[in-house]
């Protein structure tokens, strides 16, 4: 039993460290949420040029070869960061759905240009009736010659308003919420059949829905089995928020820890009050079993994939109340400076609002694990 | 003991309904949502005033109703099921009463018609940077010189500073004794030269919160409430009335009902959001809660309108109030899942596909004010523990 971080994964957490210490202060990234594209080109190159965009890409295709615990390294130091460049939609989805469900021309063709940075991608199967059920699926794919022409809408699509490329689930059989049927499909997000209508959101990202009519589409994987690959790339992908919450609590625990210090009222620090102190022990223990949780679930995900599937849920439900109270006390225990929009705090707080509720929210996770856990 | 209504309770109802029905109109709504926020709220605060309902806890001879708690019960309850917001609390329920408690005559003919007829639109100078749940230790002063004081200092988070026409204001006129001893509760027009008016952009990124600057402000002598370094007493009593206003009951249960009727609309595979036990599990939850503050602040009510003025009882309303608000407010951003993140507030629901995203999210971030607000939620228990439990 070993719970500590390769010589090689500390480089990557002291890399991504560095980044955000020297490149991309609080102030550098207030500018790039601002600015048109809510992301930065050359931030992004760095990513490339450091190494990032390779981690998950087997070696085959000009990646690291990287395992789930190096992915979440980078995530946790991306939470940290608050880094809102798009390793999510574009690596750990589009990427790793290319990756498992792609033919050997497909990886080769499509994965090398994530890895030098030049393709921004993302997943869209998220509808506007299915909330958080994937199988709730009307988008339909139809067959013609050798292309699809995929109609339908997709909303609340991650970076969907940067990404040149797009993974889309779409029907080519059977009925909405058949798990069978489902296919997915590399699109071409620049091509005349697709709209876009932009928004951003309160984490600092932006998302956009997506109307597809008859939009070519390139089929990725067998056709009308796409469940259990994107099964397997959004539990990977759960876990890797998991991590990017766990950077964005500890940042909070800390911030909240030195202001509270700091700040006197009643002639003395707030922090030696002692029903602030026992809070603040509450929201350490609550950010330490966040992480057993996380790394038992990274453990699994080695070794038993159907263990790791439950501890996936039990993971997204624990978070969700963990994280709450995190950014709660966070907030609270910073006063009126917590509500302002120009502190950080609460911008931690609205992403890991948004991690709570991204791939299943904690009614959902909550339901999962006890249908697989108790049901006979 | 019991809170049947009776024939006139039943006949008021009718009232209020008809007259929620007929004055408050769609149109009205629609402006209170928009940039034309104060003139639309100022309309309809008139409109309750011509009606003779604009101050319902003020006692008859300054201009309240009369109501029983009953009556104030009904109203409430009415006034949210309408969806009608709750008057703006810093004229009315903050020092109006002060005024008609520790005012001189002069002030109470002047000021209090004013407040009843939303002439002046009024913000709180209480908090200050270094002062904050250490209210007394605010350091902004004010030197005597003639018939006037001269205010300098900031005081923070003001809230609608910007509309202000008067602002009452704490200040330290004197350093001798405990710092409790040299505060004084004055009224400043905001027009007054040398005042400096900064925003602050809140968590729900809109702009209500404020930063006011004094530079040699002038403000009359005349213009304490009560007496010179008695204004301590002035300002918990202005606290107690704007803890009972925070608690807002009849708030939390129409977001109830908008969560029952959104979670009703949210499918989950194939299954109605509304039908999931572990949802319904979550809504009872604050549910029972609210059914229990819901006769915390009736009780409270009673013992107001038999003449008393509020105790620190009042900080239980305000702190179960405000938590059951912010677990509201959060339930409600769950049912909107992905859209509870949506930034724009003006975008065409058809087209985004839902329709109150961005509405939950700006009443959840700003919701978490209120366990700040009107003394920390911290500064309530010790409150209560100390006034009601009598622990030193």
């Amino acid at each position: 039993m070993n719970f500590d971080f390769t010589e090689e994964q500390q480089m990557i957490r002291d890399s991504i460290a560095r980044f955000v210490q020297d490149d991309y202060d609080w102030e550098t990234r207030k500018a790039i949420v601002a600015s048109d594209k809510g992301m930065s080109d050359s931030a992004w190159q760095q990513f490339a040029e450091l190494g990032w965009l390779s981690i998950p890409f087997d070696e085959a295709v000009g990646g690291f070869g990287g395992s789930i615990v190096d992915t979440a390294v980078i995530m946790e130091e991306i939470g940290k960061g608050l880094i809102v460049e798009p390793y999510l939609a574009t690596v750990l989805l589009y990427g790793n759905l290319i990756a498992k469900a792609g033919d050997e021309a497909q990886r080769g063709a499509l994965i090398p240009s994530i890895i030098d940075g030049s393709t921004l991608g993302t997943f869209a199967y998220v509808e506007r009736q299915s909330r958080f059920e994937i199988t709730d699926c009307k988008t339909s794919a139809q067959k013609a010659g050798e292309r699809y022409s995929i109609s339908g809408e997709k909303v609340v699509v991650l970076n969907a308003t940067n990404a040149h490329k797009a993974v889309v689930l779409a029907r080519t059989s059977g009925e909405q919420f058949d798990r069978e049927g489902l296919s997915l499909f590399v699109v071409d997000l620049e091509a005349e059949e697709v709209e876009r209508f932009d928004y951003a959101m309160m984490d600092g990202q932006r998302r956009a829905n997506l109307t597809f009519t008859n939009t070519p589409g390139e089929l990725l994987g067998e056709e009308g089995k796409a469940m259990e690959t994107v099964d397997a790339v959004i539990r990977e992908a759960t876990i890797a928020i998991a991590a990017e919450a766990l950077g964005c609590m500890g940042v909070l625990n800390t911030k909240t820890l030195e202001y509270t210090k700091q700040r006197e009222q009643f002639d003395v620090s707030i922090s030696s009050f002692q029903a602030l102190k026992h809070r603040m022990v509450d929201t350490m223990m609550a950010f330490e079993q966040t992480k057993s949780l996380l790394y038992r679930a990274m453990c699994e995900f080695q070794e038993d994939l159907v263990k790791a599937d439950v501890t996936v849920h039990a993971l997204k439900v624990l978070l969700d109340r963990n994280a709450k109270l995190v950014y709660g006390e966070a907030i609270q225990l910073h006063g009126g400076m917590g509500i302002t929009d120009e502190l950080d705090i609460g911008h931690y707080a609205k992403r890991l609002m948004m991690i709570n509720t991204t791939f299943g929210d904690v009614t959902y996770h909550r339901n999962h694990y006890a249908n697989k856990s108790y049901a006979a | 003991m019991d809170i049947a209504f009776s024939a006139e309770d039943l006949a008021f109802r009718e009232d209020v309904r008809t007259f929620f029905a007929e004055q408050f109109s769609p149109e009205l709504q629609t402006r209170m949502r928009s940039n034309d926020f104060k003139a639309a709220i100022v309309d309809w605060q008139k409109k309750l005033y011509d009606r003779g309902w604009i101050a319902p806890n003020w006692p008859v001879e300054f201009g309240g109703t009369g109501w029983t708690a009953t009556q104030k019960y009904i109203y409430e309850t009415e006034r949210s099921e309408a969806g009608i917001p709750p008057t703006i609390p810093f004229g009315l329920s903050m020092v109006g009463p002060v005024i008609y408690q520790f005012g001189n005559q002069e002030q109470k003919d002047y000021f209090l018609p004013r407040v009843l007829k939303s002439e002046d639109w009024w913000c709180q100078g209480y908090s200050e940077p270094g002062a904050g749940s250490d209210l007394a230790a605010l350091k902004t002063k004010a030197e005597r010189d003639g018939d006037d004081f001269i205010i300098n200092g900031a005081k923070i988070w003001t809230t609608y500073a910007q509309y202000a026409d008067w602002i009452f204001v704490l200040v330290r006129t004197s350093n001798e004794g405990k710092k409790q001893e040299g505060i004084t509760f004055l009224l400043c027009e905001m027009k007054s030269e040398g005042i400096k008016v900064n925003p602050i952009i809140s968590i729900d990124n809109e702009h209500s919160l404020n930063e006011v600057e004094f530079n040699n402000v002038r403000v009359p002598v005349k213009n304490v409430v009560g007496e010179i370094n008695a204004g301590w007493t002035v300002a918990k009593a202005l606290l107690a009335h704007e803890r009972t206003s925070i608690a807002d009951v009849a708030q939390s249960k129409r977001t109830i009902r908008q969560i029952k009727e959104a979670a009703a609309k949210e499918i989950n595979g194939g299954k109605a959001l509304l039908d999931d036990p572990s949802f319904q599990g979550r809504i009872a939850d604050i549910e029972i809660e609210l059914m229990a503050l819901e006769f915390t602040e009736l009780r409270t009510l009673a013992a107001m309108s038999a003449g008393g003025f509020p105790g620190p009882e009042s900080s239980l309303l305000k702190i179960k109030g405000t938590e059951l608000q912010q677990a509201t407010q959060a339930l409600r951003m769950e049912v909107a899942a992905h859209y509870q993140g949506v930034l724009p507030t003006d975008l065409d629901p058809e087209q985004l596909g839902h329709d109150f995203g961005s509405e939950a999210r700006r009443s959840f971030m700003y919701g978490r004010a209120s366990t700040i607000y009107g003394g920390s939620n911290e500064v309530q228990k010790n409150i209560i523990s100390k006034f009601v439990l009598g622990l030193e």
